[in-house]
């Protein structure tokens, strides 16, 4: 990578239903925030913001082209303005590479999503093969039922392994002050709560929850000048899985081992198990981190529920997993992948206050799309102080 | 600054209101194969692509995910760009970037629509404000009938030069293999056609219609060793401008300062560029209707303000003329949404090379200006050149 990409500021809101906020008034907020805490501008001259990246999906809003809600309040008006509609994690790779490009020095990042105005089943439901899926009224969840219990099956583990996840990452979630959903619970608890799609429970899932969340990323030069907690961006990679969920073996996340080689590659790291202190990644449903995991190298094939069991993954172990809750949480899709590239940030910069993990120098955070995870995003990020 | 970005593969279908024989893979899979062929590239050759495409007017959550096995992206990195009738400019930036950047060598840049399944207007309709705005201003035409009817009032035009317009591009569409709507057409068609909104009738719109559109971007030292000459990205722009009708946001010539002004400003200033009309030697323009073309050219510069109709009269936007504008026939001739700002760029590109067979302009063409203009007036300008 010719140079380093550094995160100068990081904003994000509370999340939970926010029946208040317009579209644009829940951009504005971590925007607005993260303007006053860096002190940086939009600004023509090279002294501040040069663009805006934008990050939100037009089914969500239910307004086409929906970066409009960023123009006015992310310094679109009569400026460079361009919209990811991907994950989050995909808006923050995007402006990394703008930045190695050099054709802009300082880039906005903001996602949002109002998840509570529409129905998500069925803008999922249009997100699947429109003559056969569409027709069974399948969506993520009924679908990422399919892939959990595949999932299990291949490993001989059972929902109580997936609550296991629960259990620590809504936990976890109790010291997080942004968070929608905390609670400290038992897996008995998570394998009581009402059935969603077997075997995923309405705790294995992510809440239903509106919120947006904002970062700034520089030029190394400028970076250094702007904070003196600068957090470096020096891995990248994303990948595409096939989109039927037929044609792909769902126990085995193959574009997201390709994602991670990519950003692993980029940043030197060889044995990522030993080497990342931290990862926030996107677990829209419980089961998902465990397989995560295994995607990102973290643990062999069907070692994900090994790497919970073991505590390796708690707050406390070696490798934190989610120290923030996770989606689990309540993050709203798009938004989730930079959420999660804002808190490894705290949690390098040593700012998460009760959340915050002992000595973690590099993290890994991991972004998802599609039905079962047919696409992904890895960033790798480190301390730069 | 990063590495040098050059178009070294161009490949778009046959653009067509209905494609009932092909589904959206096999459409985009057409322009893929064809902008490889151009390339005398392999997929295998394609480090990252680059999807343009709006999901709403796609009726496709995620269309990016669909069109995987079409679009070559199996196993490989990419990500879907989406703003609106701006997405296929936004698009090209974004691959531009991603070379740029020296992480990718090179970038495969799709844009499609496929209106016959699913009819764009419907999700149009949502790109206003809900509560003031969808009302007035729903779709695309009342902007254009409100930004026709002003250019009237203030300078003097009159619908015969908008239908001549319109007939001019006609006779470029004829010339355009690729074109959808290849009309004999006289002023005297246009101006029988019937009002959509005043005074924007049914010829002065673009068309709805289905097709793709793929460009293969490439850095300085993979671009040298193609075979065909490479067409230079050399510098972009952009800019958005507010949302409100009532705040002035989607109607142009503004008393406030327009986007495109804006956005031309900077990337002339940058590259040198002091006479337009001089210096840039084929313009791709996107004009959704003929009513655009007017104040389009004078926010470019071509001309001054209320200058734009009296140029069209003379016709020296033809394709022999000094100032060839859109040879392609224009966005009101071909609109598969998500491929027209990349068939902009990509027409452009064509004609720099020389390779734009009966549309190719009569004067010698070494630079061009390639833009992609939508949502309320979002602009990506792009300026190509045949030399570094």
């Amino acid at each position: 990578m010719a140079g380093r990409i550094g995160i100068v500021g990081v904003a994000q809101t509370h999340y939970g239903k926010r029946p208040e906020c317009h579209l644009e008034d829940l951009v504005f907020e971590p925007v607005e925030k993260i303007l006053k805490e860096t002190g940086l501008t939009f600004a023509d001259d090279g002294t501040g913001i040069d663009a805006t990246i934008s990050c939100s999906q037009d089914h969500w809003d239910g307004w086409t082209i929906s970066s409009k809600h960023a123009v006015d309040a992310a310094g679109g008006h009569l400026r460079p303005e361009e919209k990811v509609a991907e994950d989050g994690a995909y808006a923050l790779y995007y402006a990394a590479l703008c930045v190695l490009a050099g054709h802009y020095e300082c880039v906005l990042v903001a996602a949002h999503t109002k998840e509570s105005q529409v129905d998500g089943r069925l803008i999922e439901n249009a997100g699947l093969e429109p003559l056969y899926l569409r027709m069974l009224g399948m969506d993520f969840t009924s679908c990422a039922a399919l892939q959990a219990a595949q999932y299990l099956e291949a490993h001989t583990l059972g929902p109580a392994d997936c609550a296991r996840v629960v259990v620590k990452n809504l936990g976890n979630a109790m010291d997080n002050p942004y968070a929608q959903r905390a609670e400290i619970l038992t897996e008995t608890d998570v394998l009581t709560s009402p059935l969603l799609s077997d075997p995923i429970r309405v705790l294995d899932a992510k809440p239903v929850s509106d919120g947006a969340c904002a970062v700034i990323v520089a030029t190394e030069e400028k970076a250094r000048k702007w904070t003196s907690k600068p957090v470096w961006i020096d891995g990248l990679g994303c990948c595409y899985d096939r989109h039927y969920p037929g044609y792909r073996d769902l126990t085995d996340p193959v574009s997201l081992k390709e994602a991670a080689r990519r950003a692993y590659t980029m940043a030197g790291i060889k044995d990522p198990r030993r080497e990342v202190d931290l990862c926030e990644l996107s677990e829209y449903y419980s089961y998902q981190e465990l397989l995560w995991a295994e995607g990102l190298g973290f643990c062999d094939r069907g070692g994900g529920a090994g790497l919970l069991h073991s505590g390796a993954s708690s707050r406390e172990g070696g490798l934190p997993i989610n120290p923030s809750g996770g989606l689990l949480s309540g993050v709203p899709v798009n938004v989730a992948g930079l959420n999660r590239a804002v808190e490894a940030a705290v949690q390098l910069r040593g700012e998460a206050g009760k959340r915050q993990v002992e000595e973690a120098e590099r993290a890994v955070i991991h972004g998802t799309g599609g039905v079962c995870g047919q696409m992904h995003c890895v960033i790798t990020m480190r301390r730069g102080f | 600054m990063g590495e040098r970005v050059a178009i070294v593969g161009i490949g778009q279908t046959d653009h067509r209101f209905i494609r009932s024989d092909v589904n959206h893979e096999e459409m985009i899979n057409e322009a893929v194969s064809l902008a490889l062929e151009d390339a005398g590239l392999g997929i295998k050759d394609i480090d990252t692509v680059i999807i343009d495409n709006m999901d709403l007017f796609e009726g496709h959550y995620l269309a990016d995910g669909m069109v995987v096995d079409g679009a070559g992206m199996f196993l490989k990195p990419g990500l879907k760009m989406n703003t609106g009738g701006t997405s296929g400019a936004t698009a090209v930036a974004t691959g531009w970037q991603h070379v740029a950047s020296g992480v990718f060598d090179t970038a495969l840049v799709v844009g499609w629509q496929k209106q016959d399944a699913s009819p764009s207007i419907a999700s149009l309709v949502t790109a206003r404000e809900p509560f003031y705005d969808r009302g007035l201003a729903a779709g695309a035409v009342g902007i254009f009938a409100s930004m026709g009817l002003r250019y009237m009032q203030e300078t003097g035009c009159e619908e015969e030069h908008a239908a001549l317009a319109r007939v001019i591009m006609a006779d470029n569409a004829r010339r355009n293999p690729h074109a959808h709507l290849k009309l004999d057409l006289t002023t005297r068609d246009v101006l029988d056609s019937r009002v959509l909104v005043w005074p924007v009738r049914l010829l002065h719109m673009s068309p709805t219609s289905c097709g793709a559109c793929a460009l293969v971007l490439a850095n300085e030292k993979r671009a040298e060793k193609q075979e065909k000459p490479p067409v230079w990205i050399r510098d972009l722009e952009t800019a958005h401008r507010e949302v409100s009708v009532f705040r002035g946001g989607c109607v142009e010539p503004q008393p406030a300062v327009s986007a495109i002004e804006v956005a031309c400003s900077r990337l002339y200033k940058r590259n040198g560029i002091t006479k337009p009309a001089r210096d840039v030697d084929v313009w791709e323009l996107y004009t959704p209707s003929s009513w655009a073309l007017f104040p389009w050219m004078e926010l470019f510069h071509i001309c001054e303000k209320g200058e734009a109709w009296r140029l069209v009269e003379k016709e020296v936007i033809r394709i022999e003329g000094e100032i060839p504008i859109e040879p392609s026939g224009g966005v009101v001739s071909t609109n598969p949404i998500g491929a027209s700002g990349v068939i902009r760029v990509a027409e452009a590109a064509l004609q720099l090379r020389g390779e734009a067979g009966d549309r190719q302009v009569s004067k010698k063409a070494e630079t061009a200006i390639a833009t992609a203009w939508g949502a309320a007036s979002w602009i990506v300008v792009f300026f190509l050149s045949k030399h570094l």
